[in-house]
Formats: structure tokens, C-alpha cells, sequence
């Protein structure tokens, strides 16, 4: 049987609205109110942007809204998205000294939203671009969070900036792959609209190579920014994989980003394969648009999976199930359908996942959603640009600092050179290429404003996560080495 | 058991807390409320000549997101007819006999006040207390703080009262003045049984800064008010020391100020007090607050192995001088307790940019991992030799004992700046070098 939509339009938007309700301004107040200013402040360390959380906390707890929120998007353009769907626990609330204090750290991603909120609310712009321009042109390839995180900078130095994207809209994954509990694509849309008021221009539907050339992208603008993303689902290798209903996991999740929820076509019973974050937000949407059953099936055991602890409370929350050291041998059909996928047992020897013989059964499913990684777009990009070096991973290679790549004045930044992180690596990223190719183009270093919790160190600011950021695995190793 | 009952200047109640004169003693309704919630005593709102109050009449200093640090009122005196004011005074009285009911008066001439003191003896009442305090609409009349700003005056009123009562009289005095113990040294000249303080601070609480008017705003306009609640405590701890401490006054002393809990309640006995007053917790949070007052100040004075409220009223008053007595070789320093410390910096922040400059950020390897959620992070260390032992770190660190402030021996004698200026005068030694 094709898959089809499930429930009302009423019932879809309650099960799939936001997760946490925005904060009321008391609500606000109360919580900024818990931050204890720190000087030199760890959660600023763990932030991958380096926003100056005390001073954007402080501005709520003294009324200033629009204060906070001119904090947040100058460190971080992305702040409304990110305040969303950062993994806040292994970030700035992971280093927060109040979790120390209290057992329970200050709120930060949402009282991010709430300063950020408020100007998007209010239709105040906090950012600004200079009216002159100093007649440098950047192309930038991707309208994700690298390329926004770019393009926003770049045009506050003055730049003109042109954004080139395939899909019909702009924000990438933030607008058309974040679970939609999480954020609505509206949040996104929002940034992107912002970011066209500091002057950047986007082209959408283009596909880089054929609509536009490299040697036009090479007349006509003085640097190209890369910041294209990773490619499609990994093949499963198995056969059955090329059935109608085997998705690769976020093509469902732009299915919820393009259609009314109560349009989008969900099975009875779903199996998402693997157990990484996009896999969590899979199965929970799955289950949140009426499946009967959602069930991850993964290879290894659970304390060996990508998905953050957190992020596999709330599937199972949702009411999603687990079938852990479990792999698909085989996608089975009736009628051209998926009807159901033989899965075996495993076990992991010498590291080496192993199918345990005659471990096998069949399971009915009428839809698989594949979350086993992202390709590299290795071979297109080589294609693209000659030259370009490559990691053994696929990835990049790139200038840490300046994020320049190995081909004259393409810098690079997000999924494609990382392998795949965080919203707020990628927005950090697109900046500090922003700052490489002003420096190549200009000589001039920017570096970011000095944080007023810091205002007074004789040595200088001791430690911000733009330039060395701090995670929560890396602190708790740390401690327990 | 301690025994929490007081007699204060002839006035009996069965413990030290009186509910002050106020919006919450206005009728006699809210006095057995108060009684069978546990109060002690009541001083009735002020009873005069009925004035005519405006609507919209209190506002508040909110901190932090916590309501009513401080509170502010434009309220006038009882705008009841002291006719109903003494009537229910003698239905409480009649009702609570063993409970302080206390009439707080004010009028204006010689006649008036006798009248006045006269029916509130008639009504049983078990003592007066004398509003000199209140700080707007009736000092504009000649009465209020006008009266009580002016030593002379004030006295030539207690006088007045003192020739026609029979019951005790409390002088309540007014903060808004340069010294109060000027105002209660002319309470005692004029034969005052004991004071009452403080009455309200003038005050303006906020502007509100889409109207910029203050509140309580009264169409448009608005006016100065009388400002009490826990931000006053500190003030009025102050005046009620320097009142028990001096030799001239001599007399019992209600206190009241910012008064909430067991906790203020005991330190404005230590400081002095033998009864005490609340209004603006009781506002806040009704009569019921009292419970814990009692059960508290019970405990506490078990704890401490004091028999009686009087017993230990005053118990601090003599810890204060003036400072020219305070040893200047006495030595106190930070310590940092690293096991307790999360990483915040308050104190090294406070220090450089608020204090002194002796707290150093520094390799966190000599402290293991370091405290705090960051290994590696730099840590504040105290340099001894230069901390002065001002307090400002152990204040603004977030973590209870985490910085102690330690006394450091010495080894030198007791020397106050009396002593430094003696002996200059002397010629015994040299002046000592200011600090670099």
C-alpha cells in the first residue's frame, strides 16, 4: 500500500508544535535573573559563535530586549534558529556555573529566544550594513547556516554579497531539515529575510555548474565562498533499497517543511535506520504524524549511538521503540509497495559489526527512512574546482582560522568542510570566512567586538568558543581523566 | 521555653510582635484577624479628624524579579470617624483582653490632643503612640513629620499629651531628620513613657518612563511618599541603635522598619527594641507571616540560652562604636575555598574593577583541574599580602562559604585612630605613611 497523510490538520499542528513555549516577559525576567554575570564567563567558551551570554542575560533581566538580541545576532546571525535547535546541554548550559550552583543551569537557549523573538516580533532590524560599499564582490555557494553566517558578515563589512542556492528558499537545513517540533521553517525564513535587509542578494534554483559557471562565478566576483553541504543518504547496499517508500530521513523531514502537516504522507509503521540526531527527529516526527509504530533499528547497542542522550529521552518520550544491535538485510515488497524489511542481529566483535547467523526475521513496515550519514560531495566538487584538496573523510581541506581552501580565494565552511556538525559550527564558520576573505581582499583584520563581561582583564579576553569551543563530552572527560 | 511575652513602658502583650500602624490596623475586623493569626499587639491606624484619601495610593521598588524590596505610600491617616476608630478599638479590647491594643493619634492643638488621649484611656486602650512621623499630606497641616522634624515642637506636644493621659504614651519618631536622637532626647525631656521608630522615609519609588510620572500616579500627578519595607532595614536598624545607646533617651523601644521574619525581628532586639512593629510584610503576604516570627525568635532565643525577650533586648546594642575606637591592627584576608568554587569570578571582577586589585587570575595546575566546569580554566587567587580584608569578594561570591574572610595574627596591639591621634599629639610617634 502507498503511504498517505494521517491525521487532521488540527491534530497535526497540536502534535507537532514547538516543544517549549516561548517565555512571558515575567518568565524571562525570573530566569535572567538566575545568570550570575560571570566574568570571563564558561558558557561564552562553549559557544562555537562566542556570544556574550552574561551581557545578553543581563539586558533581559534590566528590560532591554532589543539590547539582548543586538548582542546575540552581532555574535551569532543565526540567534533565533539557534537558541531553537543548538544542543544547548552539551553547549553554553553544559558549562554554566549554575548547573554547579543548582543542579540546573540558566536557560540560555531560551532566553536567547525570547530577546530574539522580540525583534523579529517587532520588526526591529538590529543589524546594519554600510551604505557604502567598498566594491568587493562575493559569491556564496549554499544558502545555508554557513553561507547566511557569511553573507550576513560580509555585507556588514561592506561587501556585496550574492547568494546562490537550488532549493526554492533559503536558510538550507534550518529551513527545510530541523525537526518541526523544534522550530517551524517560518523562524528560518525570518533570518534569511533579515539577512536580505543588510543588502545580500539570492538567486535560488540555481544549480552551481550548470545554471552558473565557475568561470562566470570566477569573472565576476573577487571570492567564492563553498559552502554547498553534504550530498544525499548513504546507500544501504541492500537490495529492495531503490522501493518507492525507502526515504532517505531528511527528504521526510522537507516533506514536513514544504507540505501542510496534514498532508504529509506517513506510514503505519515506520523504521528509521540508525540512531544519530536526524534519526531521533525522524522517528519522533513519524510518530508524532500518526504512526502506529516507530522503530529505530541500529547496528550497535545504545551507549555506542550518535544521538545525543537527551534527544533519545525525547523519541522515547514520543513514544517511539528501539531495536538496538539490529540491521536490515533486505527491503521486501508487495505489489512494487515496501511491505516489510528482513532484519537480523548483531554483534560486535573486535569493533566489527557482525550479523549473527540465522539471527534473522521479518517485520512489517510500510515506510523506511534511512538516517545512516550524508555522502560527501567529493566527486562534484572536484569537478567544480579543480584543484581542491580533499581530507581522507571527503571533507574540505581548509585554513582553520581563515577557513581559505587550497584553490585561490574559495574559502569554505559548514557540513562540507566539518563532515557534518552543529547549525552554530556552521554560522561560526561562514563567519570566520567572512573575516579570511576580508583579510585576503582588504589586509585588514576584524576581530569581534570585546565583550563587555570581559571589560577589564589585563591580558585580555581569557577564552571565547569562537576561537576554541568547549563541549560538554570534552569538559566531563576532562574531569573524569 | 523562652518567655516571649513583653511589658514595654507599662504596655503588656503576650509577645513582641505589634502590628504597626497602617493600612492593616484600620478596623477591628482586621485586628482579630491579627490576634487569631498570633500578633501580639496592634497600633490602630491614625485616629484624627477624618481626612479624604486619593485613589491610587502605594507603589513598590521591585529588585531582581522580587516584588516589594521596597514599598511607598501616599495613604493619609484613618479616614474613618474616630468615633468608629474608638468604638472598635473597645470591641478588640473587650475581645482580647490580655493583647496590646494602642491608639495612634493625631491632631492638632492643645485641646484636641487632650481630647483625644482622654477618649482613647476611655475606650481601654493600653497606651497611645504619637504620629509624628507620617511624611506627606499631613505635615503639609502642621502635624506628621512637621511636628516631628522639630525637636521643640514635639516636645511642647508630648507635653501636652503628657498632662492628660493616664495610659503609657509612645512618641513615634520620623527618619527624615538630620539626627533622630535629637527628636527622642526631646521625647524623654517631655516625660514620653517610650518611642517608636522609624516612621517612613520620603521617598519617590520609579518613574514610569512611558508616562513620566512616578506612582502612584493620580491623574497625572503624583506626590512624595513614605518609603518602608526590607530596603529601610538597614536605616532604621541604625536609628534604633543610636537611640538605645544613647544615655540621654533611656527609653523602651519599639522598632520598626523592614521587619519580615524571626531573623530582622532578633536583630532589632539586639540593636535595641523591645517591641516590634510590622506593616509592609504584612501587606505583602497577610497575617500569617507571624507564626514563623514567633516560632523563630523562640527557637533562636533557646538556642542562644536567652530566658526572655528582655532578656536579650539590647544584646548587640554596646558591639557598635564610633569608628575612631575600631582597631586599626586588626587583620582579616580571603580565602578561596577551591572545592567550593564554581568559576564564576565574581570576586576577582569585583575586586579589580570595585575594589583594591588583589585577586590575580592564574594558572589553574596547582588546583588540579580547577573549580568550575572548564579544566584548565584560570582561577582567582588571593594575594594576602596586599588584600586589605575589605569583605567585597566573600559579599558578591554566589556560594555560601566558599570565601571566608580570615583574621590574620598580627601580633601588634590594640590601636584605634583615638589612640594614633594621642599619641601624634604626644609627639610618641611619627605619622604612618599612606597607604601606595
Amino acid at each position: 500500500m502507498p503511504i498517505q497523510p494521517l491525521l487532521d490538520a488540527e491534530t497535526a499542528a497540536r502534535n507537532m508544535a514547538e516543544k517549549q513555549p516561548r517565555y512571558s516577559p515575567q518568565e524571562a525576567l525570573i530566569e535572567a535573573n538566575r545568570c550570575l554575570f560571570c566574568f570571563d564567563a564558561p558558557c561564552i567558551m562553549a559557544c562555537p559563535t562566542g556570544i556574550d551570554i552574561p551581557s545578553f542575560i543581563k539586558k533581559i533581566a534590566n528590560e532591554n530586549p532589543t539590547g539582548s538580541a543586538r548582542t546575540i545576532l552581532t555574535a551569532n546571525v543565526l540567534g533565533a534558529s539557534c537558541a531553537r535547535v543548538c544542543p544547548t546541554e552539551v553547549l553554553c548550559e553544559g558549562a554554566c556555573v549554575v548547573l554547579d550552583l543548582e543542579g540546573d543551569p540558566v536557560k540560555i537557549g531560551r532566553l536567547q529566544r525570547y530577546a530574539t523573538d522580540y525583534v523579529f516580533d517587532h520588526h526591529i532590524d538590529v543589524l546594519h550594513a554600510p551604505a557604502k560599499k567598498n566594491g568587493k564582490r562575493v559569491a556564496i555557494l549554499g544558502a545555508g547556516p554557513a553561507g547566511l553566517g557569511c553573507a550576513a558578515e560580509l555585507a556588514q563589512l561592506g561587501y556585496e554579497v550574492t547568494v546562490f542556492d537550488k532549493k526554492k528558499e533559503g536558510g538550507g537545513l534550518n529551513t527545510y531539515g530541523i525537526a518541526y517540533y523544534k522550530m517551524p521553517p517560518q523562524i528560518s525564513l525570518d533570518e534569511v529575510k533579515m539577512i536580505e535587509r543588510l543588502g545580500v542578494k539570492f538567486h535560488y534554483g540555481v544549480e552551481i555548474g550548470q545554471d552558473l559557471t565557475m568561470a562566470e562565478l570566477e569573472k565576476n566576483y573577487d571570492a567564492i565562498f563553498l559552502a554547498l553541504g553534504l550530498g544525499g543518504a548513504n546507500r544501504l547496499g541492500i537490495p529492495g533499497e531503490d522501493l518507492l517508500e525507502v526515504v532517505d530521513a531528511l527528504e521526510f523531514i522537507e516533506w514536513i517543511h514544504t507540505k501542510p502537516l496534514h498532508e504529509v504522507p506517513v506510514g503505519r509503521r515506520v523504521a528509521v535506520l540508525g540512531c544519530g540526531n536526524t534519526a531521533i527527529d525522524a522517528v519522533s516526527q513519524a510518530k508524532r504524524l500518526g504512526a502506529d509504530l516507530a522503530t529505530i533499528i541500529y547496528r550497535r547497542g545504545a551507549d555506542d549511538m550518535p544521538a545525543y542522550g537527551f534527544e533519545y529521552e525525547l523519541a522515547k518520550n514520543d513514544g517511539a521503540t528501539f531495536h538496538f544491535h539490529t540491521i536490515p538485510t533486505e527491503v521486501l515488497a508487495e505489489n512494487g509497495h515496501v511491505k516489510a524489511l528482513r532484519l537480523a542481529k548483531t554483534e560486535t566483535r573486535e569493533g566489527k559489526v557482525q550479523i549473527i547467523p540465522g539471527s534473522e526475521w521479518t517485520e512489517e513496515f510500510d515506510l523506511v527512512l534511512k538516517a545512516v550519514g550524508q555522502e560527501k560531495q567529493s566527486r562534484a566538487f572536484e569537478k567544480l574546482f579543480p584543484g581542491l584538496k580533499l581530507d581522507r573523510k571527503g571533507r574540505v581541506e581548509h585554513n582553520p582560522e581563515t577557513m581559505a581552501t587550497s584553490v585561490p580565494k574559495l574559502f569554505v565552511g559548514g557540513d562540507c568542510a566539518n563532515g557534518g556538525r552543529e547549525v552554530v559550527n556552521a554560522v561560526a564558520e561562514g563567519k570566520k570566512a567572512a573575516r579570511g576573505i576580508n583579510a585576503l581582499l582588504t589586509k585588514q583584520k576584524v576581530t569581534g567586538p570585546v565583550q563587555p563581561s570581559r571589560h577589564g582583564t589585563k591580558d585580555g579576553a581569557l577564552g571565547s568558543g569562537f576561537n576554541h569551543p568547549i563541549r560538554v563530552p570534552e569538559l566531563l572527560a576532562a574531569m573524569n581523566s | 521555653m523562652a518567655d516571649l511575652s513583653i511589658n514595654f513602658a507599662g504596655i503588656k502583650s503576650p509577645n513582641p510582635f505589634w502590628i504597626a500602624s497602617g493600612p492593616p490596623s484600620n478596623t477591628a475586623y482586621q485586628s482579630h484577624r491579627a490576634f487569631e493569626a498570633g500578633w501580639g499587639g496592634i497600633v490602630w491606624k491614625t485616629i484624627g479628624d477624618p481626612i479624604v484619601n486619593v485613589s491610587s495610593r502605594y507603589s513598590a521598588l521591585n529588585l531582581g524579579g522580587q516584588r516589594m524590596v521596597g514599598f511607598n505610600n501616599i495613604e493619609l491617616i484613618s479616614d474613618r470617624s474616630p468615633e468608629t476608630n474608638f468604638r472598635e478599638i473597645k470591641e478588640v479590647k473587650d475581645r482580647w483582653p490580655n493583647h496590646a491594643v494602642i491608639a495612634s493619634l493625631m491632631v492638632d492643638t492643645r485641646e484636641r490632643w487632650h481630647e483625644f488621649v482622654k477618649r482613647s484611656a476611655d475606650c481601654g486602650a493600653d497606651g497611645i503612640e504619637l504620629n509624628f512621623g507620617c511624611p506627606h499630606g499631613m505635615c503639609e497641616r502642621g502635624m506628621g513629620s512637621a511636628v516631628g522634624q522639630n525637636p521643640d515642637v514635639a516636645e511642647t506636644i508630648v507635653g501636652w499629651v503628657m498632662e492628660a493621659t493616664e495610659i503609657p504614651v509612645i512618641v513615634k519618631l520620623t527618619p527624615n531628620i538630620t539626627n533622630v536622637v535629637y527628636a527622642a532626647r526631646a521625647a524623654k525631656r517631655a516625660g514620653a513613657d517610650a518611642i517608636s521608630l522609624i516612621n517612613t522615609i520620603n521617598s519617590i519609588t520609579n518613574v514610569n518612563l512611558d508616562t513620566l510620572t512616578p506612582e502612584p500616579a493620580v491623574r497625572g500627578l503624583s506626590s512624595h511618599g513614605g518609603y518602608c519595607g526590607p530596603a529601610v532595614k538597614p536605616i532604621a536598624l541604625n536609628m534604633v541603635q543610636s537611640c538605645a545607646a544613647d544615655p540621654e533617651v533611656n527609653l523602651p523601644i519599639s522598632g520598626i522598619g523592614g521587619i519580615g521574619n524571626w531573623r530582622d525581628a532578633a536583630e532589632f532586639l539586639a540593636l535595641g527594641s523591645l517591641s516590634l512593629q510590622v506593616c509592609t510584610a504584612v501587606m505583602h503576604y497577610g497575617f500569617r507571616i507571624v507564626e514563623d516570627m514567633n516560632e523563630g525568635l523562640s527557637d533562636y532565643l533557646d538556642s542562644k540560652g536567652y530566658k526572655s525577650v528582655a532578656d536579650f533586648s539590647g544584646a548587640a546594642v554596646k558591639s557598635l562604636s564610633d569608628w575612631q575606637y575600631l582597631d586599626l591592627n586588626y587583620k582579616r584576608v580571603a580565602r578561596i575555598d577551591y572545592d567550593k568554587c564554581i568559576g564564576c569570578n565574581l570576586c576577582y571582577i569585583a575586586c579589580e574593577d570595585g575594589a583594591h586589585q588583589c585577586i590575580d587570575l592564574v594558572d589553574s595546575a596547582p588546583y588540579g583541574l580547577g573549580p568550575g566546569r572548564v579544566p584548565g580554566k584560570p582561577v582567582p587567587k588571593v594575594r594576602e599580602e596586599d588584600c586589605v580584608g575589605c569583605n567585597l569578594c566573600s559579599i558578591v561570591c554566589p556560594v555560601d562559604d566558599c570565601i571566608t574572610m580570615v583574621e590574620i595574627e598580627t601580633g601588634r596591639e590594640r590601636f584605634s585612630w583615638n589612640d594614633y591621634q594621642t599619641r601624634l599629639a604626644k609627639g610618641e610617634m611619627e605619622p604612618l605613611p599612606a597607604h601606595p
